[in-house]
């Protein structure tokens, strides 16, 4: 504890010392870190989103010129204000790209992790500060690289967000950058993934066993699990086909391969299939990166909420463990169309049924968790709520394509598109809204707009299901997902007006974003002022003052009790914070 | 700033029994083990799937020229620089900077003798016998292998360099953190000559 005391006494002499860019811009605290991840992630969400929102007029009106910002992209992409095919798949692959690894990735683990997991642990910081500076500077670098690469000849990365060899190999410059963009990017999460684990295991407050930790911090902890091991491999993959761009090595191309008539410069030998394994093996974990974290924060907002203990935490805690192990062994059920064997796709395909028990356990734990709850409607609350349902769709429509037979006919199409983005969009997306609704206090030491919160809550929760919800169906007709205009297939034409519902559900989409951005800004200076517990929770976080000073702490706290003690019998008020000693 | 003053930084754990730069340095090693291994991984796959006859079949032993006994001695002076690392190590605990620097500074020399080696008996002469990456699929697996690992041997001789020179003023501070920093830096070092160990029969023996 003396550790502790001296901790303070330290920063409050060295505080003003601090210059503005040592303070705000090369900050080693993981508060101002945290901040400076969510704000570029946002930044970069709303990027993907815009990237995606072009997309959607070359869908709905294929080949028609686009209103008002038409010309502003050049006569290399769009001519006379048409998209060309070259820069629709540059926008498919980099709002993929920009979403999974500038987006959410950064917004849950290195925005909502690092502000959150220290303070609910505990811990004045993260274990490694420097390091911690470091992983934000280096995501920074691969974003700018990323963004770089839409100005280099031939445009961005073109070859869809999981960059499949050979296409790739050969595809122009962008996709080089793109291959450097990604090892930053490894490097950031490599160097934030290790920093998480070491916290948490070496920085929990006195009393703070495992199983007293929230959910959401080992929600982080099973993901940076999951991200240093699996990222690595990417890596390697991003080497060899960086080899394979540069220095004209075949790891990734068969022999004799013959692209538009034109026999191909490599000796060959290579393997195509080599690569999908490589990507897979890092981007089926990927999924449950960008899943739990926000799993986590729903999880947080619904216990605060319903004013009782989440139903069922150990079996939650247990089925997050299984679930990161299982994440490493289903790779492969991206890839039953390869021709990889019958043997290897049963194995697979079982792999993967057993890996939505744990899911569904979650789940469903989270819904009973409401059963003869108390519960207040607020607007983190409506937003987890909602996660419940979208979750489940994403989750359930994920089955039959974890079965080759049903697989064979829905592969690449709408319907997967549909199913992964029910997950991510009102899935994870939510879990953002909520967790920024709920913890705008405690880092800004006021609170957001309720009223424009409930508006921008009901606009996207029925926009964002006018945009995904067509897609199963267009699946189903078989219409294929990289399509540039479906409407050239009769089977493609036959739906296209379920194409024109997604792309205005997403046009209005964007439209309902703007309540949020407003009350984003505004509530920073005309939010009303809270103290450091508005929402009488009883995690470690809001034991600290809002917003939380360097150190975090006035008083280093000790924890007595679980991390949802809600309406505990006996004890006056309806939450006994883990910090609070026992009425004796 | 506030990074030496947080709890656990030189002192270990009373429960996990280490201090956190180590618990880092074997996380960072495990991520690497997945580097490699996907590495290893490829090169299996790759040799397996190559097909019998053509310009991408598989190289016999005599055809790739590598040399095992340029091989076999960069094996050793690797062996031995793992050595002179845990000599500093053990030389800061027993309270010897100068000693420890001196080992040090071994295993730095040791490390760039690998290198020259590796440059100018190997590299350069594959290079000239027109051995290059686009070659044929074993010789991309072997510049890409050995350049990462040769990356890594690099990459701890920079940090090795700093520990004797700058890096040094921390033991008169806090010997018990410098001597901590060597103990990471040399677990990151065994792991470098492992991987090593395992790409010499992997490339010049099998």
């Amino acid at each position: 504890m003396s550790e502790g005391h001296h901790d303070q006494h330290h920063n409050h002499q060295h505080h003003p010392e601090l210059s503005y860019w040592r303070k705000y811009i090369f900050s080693v605290d993981h508060k101002t870190i945290g901040i400076q991840y969510a704000l570029t992630a946002l930044v970069f969400l709303f990027l993907g989103f815009c990237l995606m929102m072009m997309m959607r007029w070359q869908l709905a009106y294929p080949g028609k010129a686009m209103p008002v910002i038409g010309n502003l992209f050049g006569e290399g992409n769009m001519p006379g204000g048409v998209m060309l095919p070259e820069f629709y798949n540059a926008l498919g692959a980099m709002h993929g790209t920009i979403m999974v690894f500038l987006g959410v990735v950064p917004m849950v683990v290195g925005g909502f992790g690092n502000y959150i997991m220290p303070l609910q642990i505990g811990a004045p910081d993260m274990s490694f500060p420097k390091i911690n500076m470091a992983s934000y500077w280096s995501f920074f670098l691969g974003g700018v690289v990323m963004l770089a690469s839409f100005f280099v000849p031939g445009g961005a990365a073109n070859s869809g967000w999981t960059s499949y060899a050979p296409l790739s190999v050969i595809a122009t410059q962008g996709q080089t950058y793109w291959l450097l963009g990604m090892v930053f990017l490894i490097t950031s999460s490599l160097l934030g993934s290790v920093n998480f684990i070491v916290t948490i295991i070496q920085l929990r407050a006195k009393g703070l066993e495992f199983f007293r930790l929230p959910f959401f911090v080992w929600a982080q902890f099973v993901t940076a699990f999951l991200l240093l091991l699996a990222f690595p491999p990417l890596e390697a993959a991003a080497v060899l086909q960086l080899m394979d761009r540069l220095a004209g090595t075949s790891f990734f191309m068969p022999e004799g391969l013959v692209v538009s008539g034109i026999p191909q410069a490599y000796v060959g030998g290579g393997s195509p299939l080599l690569w999908q394994h490589l990507f897979w093996f890092l981007a089926h974990p990927e999924v449950y990166v960008l899943i739990l974290p926000g799993m986590g924060i729903v999880a947080e907002v619904i216990a605060n909420n319903t004013r009782k203990p989440l139903w069922g935490y150990r079996p939650m805690v247990y089925s997050l463990i299984f679930l990161g192990f299982m994440s490493f062994v289903v790779w492969a059920h991206h890839m039953f169309m390869t021709g990889m064997g019958t043997k290897i796709s049963a194995f697979f395909a079982t792999t993967t049924m057993i890996i939505s028990i744990p899911s569904v356990i979650i789940l469903t734990a989270l819904v009973i968790s409401l059963y003869r709850g108390c519960i207040r409607f607020n607007v983190p609350m409506l937003f987890a709520l909602a996660f419940l349902p979208m979750f489940a769709i994403g989750g359930l429509t994920g089955l039959p394509l974890g079965l080759p037979a049903a697989d064979i006919h829905l592969h690449d199409t709408y319907y997967v598109i549909g199913h992964f983005h029910y997950v991510v969009a009102p899935g994870t997306i939510f879990a953002i809204f909520a967790g920024i609704y709920h913890w705008y206090p405690k880092v800004t030491g006021r609170t957001m707009n309720s009223a424009l919160g409930k508006i921008h809550f009901f606009l996207s929760f029925v926009f964002i299901n006018a945009v995904f919800m067509p897609m199963f169906f267009q699946g189903m007709a078989g219409v294929s997902r990289r399509l540039y205009d479906q409407t050239m297939y009769a089977h493609g034409d036959a739906v296209q007006s379920l194409t024109r519902m997604s792309s205005w559900g997403a046009w209005m989409l964007g439209l309902s974003q703007l309540p949020f951005i407003l009350n984003f800004f505004m509530s920073l200076v005309a939010g009303k002022k809270v103290n450091q517990n508005p929402w009488e929770a009883t995690t470690l976080e809001w034991a600290a003052p809002s917003p939380p000073p360097h150190g975090n702490f006035a008083t280093v706290p000790v924890v007595y009790r679980g991390p949802y003690e809600y309406s505990v019998p006996g004890i006056r008020g309806d939450y006994f914070p883990q910090h609070v000693a026992a009425e004796a | 700033m506030s990074v030496a003053v947080l709890p656990y930084t030189v002192k270990p754990h009373p429960v996990t029994g280490v201090y956190s730069g180590k618990l880092g340095t074997w996380l960072f090693l495990a991520s690497e083990v997945m580097l490699f291994g996907a590495l290893f991984s490829s090169y299996v796959l790759l040799r397996v799937g190559a097909p019998a006859t053509g310009p991408a079949a598989w190289p016999s032993h005599a055809e790739t020229e590598l040399s095992w006994k340029i091989g076999g001695f960069n094996t050793l002076v690797l062996i031995i620089s793992s050595v002179t690392m845990v000599m500093a190590w053990a030389s800061l605990k027993m309270n010897d900077l100068a000693k420890a620097r001196k080992f040090l500074g071994m295993t730095v020399g040791l490390a760039l003798v690998f290198i020259i080696v590796k440059l100018l008996l190997e590299y350069i002469p594959k290079f000239q016998a027109h051995h290059t990456p686009s070659h044929s699929n074993f010789f991309a697996l072997y510049f890409t292998l050995t350049g990462l690992h040769a990356l890594h041997i690099l990459g701890g001789v920079i940090v090795i360099t700093y520990f004797i020179f700058p890096g040094s003023s921390l033991w008169k501070k806090d010997p018990e953190y410098y001597t901590n920093r060597i103990e990471c830096t040399g677990l990151y070092w065994h792991f470098v000559d492992l991987v090593w160990i395992f790409l010499f029969p992997v490339l010049y023996l099998m």
